[in-house]
């Protein structure tokens, strides 16, 4: 897809639902579209249905978490139209608590990956037929894929040779998780390095 | 109990109550490919509904990924659909290239489609081979894997590993390839179609191969969009879409091949075209061998720069060469922030990667798109109304690999 022809379809579409988006963007050579949470149904039915655009094919749908953002998460769906050979990307960020509306009604392929959203971030759809956790254990707690939740998660679980089961346990670390920070203290770190405490507390 | 248990009373006079019969499908059971647990509810012996419960198999890569360098990152790559591992890493180095702007010189480009047709026969023997077994043919898996075993020869010959090869790096390939091992695929290549012919003699006009997979699991132009079909699943269905004709990454588009396509979409169709796109392959793969042998196709394999290592010698005489050796592997390169979808066609479909980058050495956030796991949730819709029987053959012609739906 050539630049040129990414312009003309975000304009395209800006000029045709003026009210739903909030920006476009092309880098990359892949365009970005941002809207608001209200216009969700009706702008992928848009896609889907318009000859320009004929976005037929749910390609993904995920979720990036900015813990420090007043709306935390950027909801991304990214459609394919098989006929127009183009792609596009669609951004909505949402609060913690926002409920976003499900496109299973226009999109049928949208059910699991709403699934696996909730799953992995707690963000809740309106209108999914079967939201279940989709991809973590029975029974599991917590949204693994937020910034916030430990890689190590919470719970581990063992055969126990007495009980003759599977038992359920908290984590116990040996030794910390080790997260190496190799990053060059030329480059900026942002922390104060050992060793450099006193000088840094001289200045101040 | 099918008659709801309680309440059974010996002289029961009208109708007994019926109730559907509830089973599950593996996890341990050998046709469903891997660790699916299938929820079935049956009428009989007929699918009224099928509810795939999976992540038995879930590792949490995707999380992985955010505390890991971009290229500690790569092995996690074959280790999803690790049928053809070398396919999937295709996706994540295109990813680092494209925002990076990278660009990976000639003979590396080649090596990568060599590679990439070598995944997509290997992935295709082990598909077709094993549907037909799940269908009741011991023969040819055997003859399959032999056939698997040369190929994965030769991902050792190349990178040291037959299947969690981390081979192809951001910016190139990791290791050149010697013409003797050129020589080796070229030889292969010329013996291959025969025992393909084998495979399809066995198969293709078995009668029961036949009454087991023709109009069984018929997938439509409609259900190929409501439900995200990409790969065989589309092309099965006389859709041509291939994502290496339609939107042509590496240098695929430089490459003559043809692309298969079915006339009815069931599972007979898309086990013809799996056989015709490994002949394809094989053609690609004589064409990038002419290519690695002409003289453009020879030089570097890894665009020389920050994102990849220096050359051995260089680090015996230059001491910043050496620095940047040091540096590459602790601390990694770092990627400028933004955010970019690459996918690649790989043998089951459409994969992809949505990388957001910050701007450090980590990946923010890495989204794996796994065209097996799209094909799988339709299960529901394509089982439905079908034999128990035949939800063994759906499940072996969508090619389900649960290293890369699971994640």
């Amino acid at each position: 897809m050539s630049e040129d022809a990414l312009r003309e379809l975000a304009d395209l579409i800006t000029l045709k639902q003026g009210d739903a988006v909030i920006g476009t963007e092309i880098a990359h050579g892949e365009l970005t579209v941002e809207i608001t949470l209200a216009s969700i149904p009706a702008f992928m039915e848009f896609l889907k249905t318009d000859t320009a655009c004929r976005f037929s094919t749910l390609v993904d749908i995920t979720a990036v978490d900015y813990p420090s953002r007043d709306k935390r998460f950027d909801m991304v769906w990214h459609f394919l139209s098989m006929y127009q050979n183009h792609r596009i990307r669609v951004k909505t960020q949402i609060r913690e608590d926002d409920m976003v509306p499900s496109i299973t009604g226009v999109f049928p392929a949208a059910n699991w990956f709403e699934r696996e959203v909730f799953d992995m971030y707690g963000v809740l759809f309106s209108g999914h037929p079967d939201l279940r956790r989709i991809l973590t254990d029975y029974g599991f707690r917590g949204y693994p894929l937020r910034k916030d939740f430990p890689t190590t998660g919470y719970t581990e679980l063992r055969y126990d040779e007495a009980l003759k089961r599977v038992v359920y346990e908290p984590v116990k670390l040996v030794q910390d998780y080790r997260q190496f920070d190799f990053m060059s203290p030329w480059e900026g770190a942002e922390y104060i390095l050992p060793g450099d405490e006193k000088p840094e507390a001289a200045k101040g | 109990m099918m008659d709801g248990g309680k309440g059974f009373e010996d002289a029961l006079t009208g109708e007994q109550k019926i109730r559907n019969f509830n089973i599950n499908f593996g996890p341990q059971h050998p046709a469903a490919h891997g660790v699916l647990r299938l929820v079935l509810e049956l009428d009989g012996e007929i699918v009224e509904r099928c509810d795939p419960h999976i992540g038995l198999l879930h590792r949490g890569t995707e999380k992985l990924m955010e505390s890991r360098t971009y290229l500690q990152n790569l092995p996690y790559f074959d280790r999803l659909d690790y049928v053809a591992p070398m396919n999937q890493e295709h996706a994540w180095c295109l990813a680092i290239e494209k925002l990076t702007g990278v660009e990976v010189p000639r003979r590396a480009s080649l090596i990568r489609v060599l590679y990439s047709e070598i995944g997509r026969v290997l992935n295709h023997l082990l598909n077709v081979t094993t549907q037909a077994m799940d269908v009741g043919a011991l023969t040819p898996p055997l003859w399959g894997f032999e056939e698997r075993e040369k190929l994965m020869v030769f991902y050792e010959r190349a990178c040291g590993a037959r299947l969690h090869a981390a081979y192809f790096r951001p910016g190139g390939v990791h290791q050149d390839l010697p013409p003797e091992l050129l020589d080796d695929i070229e030889t292969w290549a010329n013996e291959f179609p025969a025992k393909l012919d084998d495979i399809d003699g066995l198969l293709t006009e078995n009668r029961i191969f036949k009454q087991r997979n023709a109009d069984i699991g018929v997938v439509s132009e409609q259900e190929i969009l409501d439900w995200g079909f990409s790969g065989v699943m589309v092309r099965g269905s006389g859709l041509a879409w291939d994502l290496r004709r339609a939107q042509p990454y590496e240098c695929y588009d430089e490459f003559e091949f043809q692309i298969p396509v079915g006339k009815n979409g069931d599972c007979y169709d898309r086990y013809l075209v799996r056989m015709e796109e490994m002949r394809q392959s094989v053609h690609i793969i004589h064409q990038a061998i002419a290519k690695l042998r002409a003289p453009e196709g020879q030089g570097d394999v890894l665009a020389r720069g920050k994102i990849t290592p220096p050359k051995r010698g260089d680090m015996k005489t230059s001491m910043e060469a050496l620095i940047h050796h040091f540096k590459l592997y602790t601390e990694g390169f770092h990627v400028p922030a933004g955010e970019v979808y690459a996918a690649v066609e790989a043998p089951k479909g459409e994969f992809g990667v949505y990388l957001v980058a910050d701007g450090s050495n980590k990946p923010y956030k890495a989204k794996i798109r796994a065209p097996g796991y799209l094909h799988l949730q339709a299960m529901d819709h394509v089982a439905g109304g079908h034999q128990l029987a035949d939800v063994a053959a759906i499940i072996g012609t969508m090619d389900v690999v649960f290293g890369e739906i699971d994640r």
